[in-house]
């Protein structure tokens, strides 16, 4: 049976399985975006005539857009000529300002959002695994006890209370940094720190409990037995066993970290597209929320996929379970 | 039943529960115990500090923030309350289902669930609000819609893991009926570890509609809710930054108490896990 899992052939055919079923997901994704922008309460062809500023909308004007739109055709026909115009990455116009593309204003300000979350990826990994690292080693000390403190608080605590209580902190009373806005480096601080502390309590507890199980393994009571440094089983082995798992588990957070920062981005007043969509619900600006809906959705399945395997790969235990 | 006699021995679960219930017995009564109206506006008695008067001072319209944060409880704890009610009733009907008839019922549920969970929750909850438009109804929905998944997929596994058990194959054996068996041996063994978690998730139901007021989305303006004052606070917060400490700290205590209760009674429940 063992040897079965090393041949190779059983784990490509794991990948194949596991991409179709993701492509499968996708479909599933972009039918809910296309019956979310239908089930909106307006009429697309009356949406179009105000786009394109008719003075007069009469029931004649209203069944012509709907033939020129093809909103007359079957559901499903509709639904796959919409999904040929997403792959032409064609999403429409802006229902507010008929002049802007969707895509044009999601590519203006997706840079924005990619800069936060990649900086607070940063951020998550530079603190929490040295901490978890160390919460591991000195259990039961006091700093594991301050960090299971910090870990429940933040816990308790929501994003944007979180990025209050900084703005508080350092633009008023020290008056070190801007409170909101963009463009320099000194606004990105603040931000990327509230969405990182969401997930830093999340995997300092992930990467302590992990090397407290590797503890107990018998690898390390063999490297004990050869009289290897404390220091060189906790960093060599133990560390390095449980940073697999958690760096999938971190990898599979990204479109979450992504999807986290709309809220941060309204309390700082980053321009992403987190702000975005939350100004597109206040002004019904339907195929915009569409857009964000569909590319969290698809962002989802696709990292899913990516770590799953990389899981498959690196690690045999898993391969073995499934 | 046996999770409350051993919560009643749990000296910590007692003072959170107890905790708790003064909290939403102020927000009952609210009427009685908030000391001004929270609706009043008075612009010359604005951004006033504390005094016998106004115990906790005056917000941005002369307001009295003591007896905003008391009417706040409303919305606060007992929209999320009613959220939990709401998934942990879909969820467990959805699970029970599944997990006591099998076959094709089972087969359909649990693809919705899958469907359900490769969704980025905190997204769906802004499409639901975009679709059916922004009030409070629609932010229990919302919550309901994005959690019901998990509880069904929980709840079944238990069902599964239960009903092959000896009594409940005993129970069938004398002739007992689907829904007697339902009531009187799955709900009572499921209902406990039902309870800890929704003690669990009221927390992130707290979170999640203050977050929604805070951004707009959820209980509107002139009604007082702990995430809009803050919303409101975050306005004003290079003149008067000590509006936000109150519904701040409010916020806190509260997901705090849920949160500690939750851990808590999961101990009390499980006694292995505590020497783990």
């Amino acid at each position: 049976m063992e040897a079965l899992y090393f041949n190779g052939g059983l784990m490509s055919f794991y990948i194949i399985r596991r991409t179709m079923i993701s492509v499968l997901l996708i479909l599933v994704v972009t039918f809910v975006c296309f019956v979310f922008i239908n089930l909106i309460p307006s009429d697309p062809a009356e949406v179009v005539l105000r786009v394109r500023q008719t003075p007069v909308v009469t029931e004649t004007a209203i069944a012509e857009i709907r033939a020129e739109l093809g909103l007359d055709d079957p559901y499903l026909v509709r639904y796959f000529r919409w999904l040929k115009d997403c792959i032409q990455l064609d999403f429409g116009v802006s229902y507010v300002n008929p002049t802007r593309t969707v895509i044009g204003e999601f590519a203006r300000t997706l840079p924005a959002t990619v800069t936060l979350a990649l900086s607070s990826l940063l951020i998550v990994i530079l603190v929490s695994i040295p901490t978890g690292f160390f919460c591991a080693v000195y259990k039961d000390s006091w700093f594991d006890k301050m960090a299971r403190v910090f870990v429940f608080s933040t816990t308790s605590m929501p994003a944007y209370l979180v990025g209050l209580i900084l703005m508080w902190f350092l633009s008023y009373k020290l008056k070190w940094l801007p409170t909101s806005g963009s463009g320099s480096f000194k606004n990105l601080i603040m931000p990327s720190i509230t969405v990182a502390m969401t997930y830093i309590s999340t995997y300092i507890r992930l990467i302590r409990t992990n090397m407290l199980e590797n503890m107990k393994e018998d690898y390390v009571a063999y490297a004990k037995v050869r009289g290897l440094k404390p220091w060189r089983i906790s960093v060599l082995h133990i560390l390095r066993n449980s940073l697999q798992s958690c760096i999938v588990a971190i990898g599979m957070s990204i479109p979450q970290l992504i999807s986290g920062t709309i809220v941060v981005e309204n309390v700082f007043a980053w321009p992403g597209i987190g702000k975005l969509c939350i100004e597109s619900i206040f002004n019904r600006d339907y195929p915009m929320i569409q857009l964000y809906i569909l590319f969290i959705g698809i962002l989802f399945v696709v990292f899913n996929l990516i770590f799953d395997i990389i899981q498959h790969v690196a690690d045999p235990r898993v391969r073995s379970l499934s | 039943m046996n999770l409350l006699a051993r919560i009643r021995k749990s000296k910590q679960a007692k003072g959170l529960l107890l905790f708790i219930l003064m909290v939403a017995l102020v927000g009952i009564f609210a009427p009685f115990i908030a000391p001004n109206d929270p609706y009043e506006t008075n612009l010359i008695m604005k951004f006033k500090p504390f005094s016998a008067a106004f115990p906790l001072g005056t917000d941005h319209l002369g307001r009295c923030i003591l007896s905003r944060l008391i009417y706040g409880i409303r919305p606060t704890l007992f929209l999320s309350l009613l959220t939990m009610l709401g998934t942990i009733f879909l969820g467990a009907f959805m699970g029970i289902m599944a997990g006591y008839f099998k076959g094709w019922v089972d087969e359909v549920i649990m693809r919705i669930v899958d469907v359900m969970l490769s969704f980025p929750s905190q997204i769906m909850i802004f499409a639901v609000i975009a679709l059916f438009g922004v009030n409070m109804i629609n932010v229990i929905l919302a919550n309901v819609f994005i959690k019901w998944a998990w509880y069904a997929r929980m709840i079944r596994t238990k069902v599964l893991q239960y009903r092959e058990k000896d009594y409940i194959l005993y129970s069938k054996c004398v002739g007992s009926s689907g829904g007697y068996i339902l009531r009187k041996h799955l709900i009572p063994n499921i209902s406990a570890e039902l309870v800890v978690l929704a003690t669990l998730d009221i927390g992130w139901a707290i979170i999640n509609i203050s977050t929604l007021s805070f951004l707009g989305l959820g209980v509107q303006a002139p009604m007082p809710e702990w995430g809009a004052m803050l919303s409101e606070a975050k306005n004003v917060m290079m003149t008067n930054p000590v509006q936000m400490f109150a519904p701040g700290i409010a916020i806190i205590l509260m997901v705090s108490a849920f949160n500690m209760l939750g851990d808590v009674m999961r101990d009390v429940l499980d006694p292995k896990e505590v020497f783990e």
